[in-house]
């Protein structure tokens, strides 16, 4: 028996799914199903789970079967976010699968009778004394109902041989034939569709509805309504879509409260709570002070903007509920799903299935309260609800607008004594699972309405609105402090990297000012107060492979560069950026640097890292969501522009690969770095710095008539 | 209301009765179950949609099916020639060119309609031709050197 102490020690996510029949399976043809709580997103992470397990069990990849992640047999793993899955995910099932081979190879032993030193075996299969048997034959269905024992040794990373190598990615030969594999693309037997009429701006109260007009479309079965939460039941998907369009001109809403006029300002005067995060003292090092520097900057709201909406399919069986979703969440929005339907858990189950890309807290868990209300409307037929363009935009949370403002001193020499950060933002999370009210849109428009709970912050390290607030850097005096507001004129959650993209943006910015006055090369300044190795390693090998000391000083050509350790906790990242500006900032190479401890798939990783690049080049250069006096303005691809293939700049990596060194995820490390990159080669490029984002051409004419 | 319409699709007949204004993509993923053509805006903006019309990309969401009466439809599913892959997709696989890979129907379409009519394009002839495609995680790179493989793949 495991005493308390021994389980408080468990490695990732065995904490809480100890048993090992719960992450394994192996069939007599020589099949090995691996269970994870962790889901695919578009990340490749279920291939970079199934190489860890492959190598720890000594098998070819090709015998693993990921499965996806179901309330009723997949380990309980929370949510896949924070780049967190090959801690949580991949240590566990490493653990999980160095014990089975121990037991296999016991078993197999026995079978030959020799011992375990004696047995030859490859994949799977043993020989020793001219007999062979398989870990196939010799697992029956009772030898993984234990717990798992971590004091079997996982391979030591010298003897890898498919950790550390590239995989392809086991979900893409379906996606590039075209092949249905999406959630999108699943069809139940007697399958309804139906759609969700929602206000434009922001949710108050449903006025009057004639519901005529689309009841009397062919195919429309019913209208459902429940307070404020109207739907439709319809037998086909174009059928629904009129539907959606005829109410929609047919209900009249109760208008809001308008929106702040300036976001930033009404951010700073409503901080209900004001939290230093860091208070560092180097008594007497502030009488050294000769110069102070202060900046403010800004970030707006920004959408997810997935290409493919929201999109969910609900069904029951008597009482018992089904749900397909691409949560990040599954066992968080059965919990929530049981709230706001007023059902146990027990007689729900959501099953994962793959969506289109997915960057954070999306529509995916609200538009599955959607199918689950029509389906409990719908009777025995199972319905599908996926979200047009301008739900998605209009209803899905947003990354939160923030507000940073920081102080510096520098003595003399140009050493920075004395750091001031403070930041003011709504918080960074309102995902389900984590309030006593369901955190599901239609949940709060019913008749009896569920409280809409607020956005939170993580705590430290990770953190959330004051991730990598606090700076890596070695400064002798500093104080970082947040500021929370939890009222939300517009809803907030969870978005790629959370509060880092602003925080390293601004500190990274303000690095570069402050190197700018100290008359030091922003990489050397960076360096002289950094004393960590990896940070150190990763800022000289990006310069080096961008070859930062022959920089060149074309007219209206810039070089810049950006670095963060990811949560202060994760990957390290370095980048640097090489713009050009006319009447628009273009972006034309990304050099970056990245140490993730070892590295499990190194094409994943360098496919994660170079989208992150790209995608924050977009926020960075293009993205705010609209807002209207009531509420988000963006309805389509119009009032929303993204990073085209044309202006996507090239991106260059190096790996620093530590097998010695645990693995951190890949996801979310470059976007700060690159943010901030870009604006200190448009500073470099114009002369001109620039602190609020997005820096669009009119954001960058503004800088220059302000100087 | 409802009538009765032949598209030539991929190839062969296809048989369908909707109403003439209903979008050919719909058609395409509830009536003629293929699914390989994906919605993402409704409004012809994004890209995800694109099949071939008369060789042409244009966005299946915004195509009402009168309008395609006659012409010849390939979407992805019918790019190869039967049953295989496309040089394309070939070229997709080999440079991992994907990340969450719902853009990816509509950018195979958009580049195969490219090297269909420019068989050695430039790299930023294959950007160019691929603007009207968004692509949200970062993947354009990979999928631009998949385009520029699959030409060169087809010149030796």
């Amino acid at each position: 028996m495991s005493t308390v102490a021994d389980r408080l020690k468990r490695a990732g996510s065995l904490e809480k799914n100890p048993r090992l029949s719960q992450w394994l399976r192996i069939e007599r043809d020589g099949t090995v199903f691996v269970f994870s709580g962790k889901v695919e997103l578009g990340q490749g992470i279920l291939t970079a789970l199934a190489q860890i397990a492959a190598e720890e069990l000594g098998i070819a990849l090709g015998r693993v079967r990921m499965v996806a992640a179901d309330t009723s047999m997949s380990p309980d793993e929370g949510v896949t976010s924070g780049s967190l899955s090959i801690q949580d995910s991949g240590v566990a099932l490493r653990r999980a699968c160095a014990h089975a081979r121990a037991l296999l190879l016991e078993r197999v032993a026995v079978r030959l009778g020799v011992p375990v030193g004696q047995l030859q075996v490859e994949d799977g299969t043993a020989q020793a004394a001219g007999r062979s048997t398989t870990f196939w034959e010799c697992a029956d269905r009772g030898l993984f109902d234990r717990e798992v024992e971590e004091q079997v040794s996982p391979r030591p990373p010298r003897e890898y041989r498919q950790v550390g190598k590239s995989a392809p990615r086991s979900d893409l030969p379906d996606k590039i034939a075209g092949r249905p594999r999406f959630i999108q693309d699943l069809v139940l037997p007697g399958m309804l569709h139906g759609r969700v009429v929602r206000p434009p701006h922001g949710f108050t109260e449903l006025l009057a509805l004639d519901e005529a007009k689309a009841k009397s479309i062919p195919g429309v079965l019913a209208v459902v309504r429940d307070g404020g939460f109207v739907g439709i039941l319809a037998d086909s998907e174009v059928a629904a879509i009129a539907a959606q369009r005829a109410l929609r001109s047919a209900a009249s809403w109760k208008e809001g409260a308008p929106l702040p006029q300036d976001i930033h300002a009404w951010l700073k005067e409503n901080a209900i709570d004001h939290r230093v995060i860091s208070d560092k003292d180097g008594a007497g090092t502030q009488l050294r002070v000769s110069k102070t520097l202060t900046a403010s900057y800004s970030k707006p709201y920004i959408s997810h903007a997935s290409i493919g909406p929201s999109c969910a399919l609900a069904g029951f069986e008597g009482d018992k509920l089904t749900v397909w979703s691409h949560s990040q969440g599954i066992f968080n929005l059965r919990r929530d799903l049981s709230l706001a339907l007023n059902m146990a858990e027990s007689a729900i189950v959501v099953r994962h299935a793959e969506g289109a890309g997915c960057y954070g807290h999306n529509g995916a868990d609200d538009v599955a309260l959607d199918a689950a209300m029509l389906a409990r409307a719908a009777g025995s037929r199972p319905v599908r609800v996926q979200w047009m363009r301008d739900d998605e935009f209009s209803w899905a949370p947003c990354g939160p607008a923030m507000k940073v403002e920081l102080r510096a001193s520098l003595d003399a020499e140009g050493n920075v004594v004395d750091w001031q950060h403070d930041l003011w933002s709504n918080g960074h999370s309102s995902r389900p699972g984590r309030s006593d009210s369901p955190a599901l849109l239609a949940a709060w428009h019913l008749a009896k309405p569920h409280e809409r709970p607020f956005a939170i912050n993580m705590p430290l390290p990770a953190g959330a609105a004051d991730r990598n607030a606090i700076p890596l850097y070695d400064f002798p005096n500093q104080r970082v402090v947040n500021h929370y507001v939890r009222e939300m004129p517009v809803r907030t959650s969870a978005l790629r990297s959370l509060g880092a993209y602003a925080n390293v943006f601004a500190i990274e910015s303000f690095m570069d000012e402050l190197a700018g006055t100290a008359g030091v090369d922003p990489v050397a300044f960076r360096l002289r107060h950094l004393r960590d190795p990896r940070a150190r390693a990763v800022l000289e090998a990006v310069a080096l492979r961008a070859n930062w000391a022959g920089r060149s000083r074309e007219e209206g050509r810039g070089q810049g560069v950006g670095f963060a350790k990811y949560k202060n906790i994760g990957a390290y990242c370095a980048v640097v950026a090489e713009v050009e500006v006319g009447h628009e900032v273009r972006v034309l190479r990304l050099t970056l640097a990245v140490d993730v401890g070892l590295v499990v798939n190194p094409d994943g990783v360098r496919n994660q890292i170079e989208g992150g690049a790209i995608q924050s080049t977009s926020w960075t250069l293009k993205e705010q969501v609209k807002l209207g006096e009531l509420g988000i303005a963006c309805l389509g691809w119009e009032d929303y522009p993204i990073l085209k293939f044309s202006e996507v700049p090239k991106v260059e990596i190096e790996l620093i690969d530590r097998p010695d060194l645990p693995s951190v995820g890949a996801g979310e490390a470059a976007q700060g770095p690159t943010a901030a990159a870009i604006a200190n080669a448009v500073e470099n490029a114009l002369g001109v710095r620039v602190r609020d984002l997005p820096l669009s051409p009119e954001r960058i004419i503004a800088a220059i008539e302000r100087q | 209301m409802a009538e009765r319409f032949l598209l030539n699709l991929n190839g062969t007949e296809s048989g369908i009765e909707a109403d003439p204004d209903t979008p050919l993509l719909y058609a395409l993923r509830n009536d003629l179950e293929l699914r390989g053509t994906r919605f993402g805006c409704g409004t012809g903006q994004c890209g995800a949609c694109f099949v071939l019309i008369d060789g042409h990309p244009a966005p299946a969401c915004d195509t009402p099916l009168w309008s395609v009466a006659g012409k010849r439809i390939t979407t992805v599913e019918g790019l190869g020639p039967s049953g295989a892959l496309h040089p394309l997709q070939n070229a997709f696989l080999a440079e991992q060119a994907a990340q969450c890979g719902y853009c990816t129907s509509g950018v195979l379409v958009s580049a195969a309609a490219l090297l269909a009519k420019n068989p050695r394009p430039t790299e930023s002839e294959v950007r160019a031709a691929l603007d009207r495609n968004l692509c949200r995680c970062g993947s354009h790179n990979r999928m631009v050197r998949a385009v520029l493989r699959a030409a060169a793949e087809a010149q030796t």
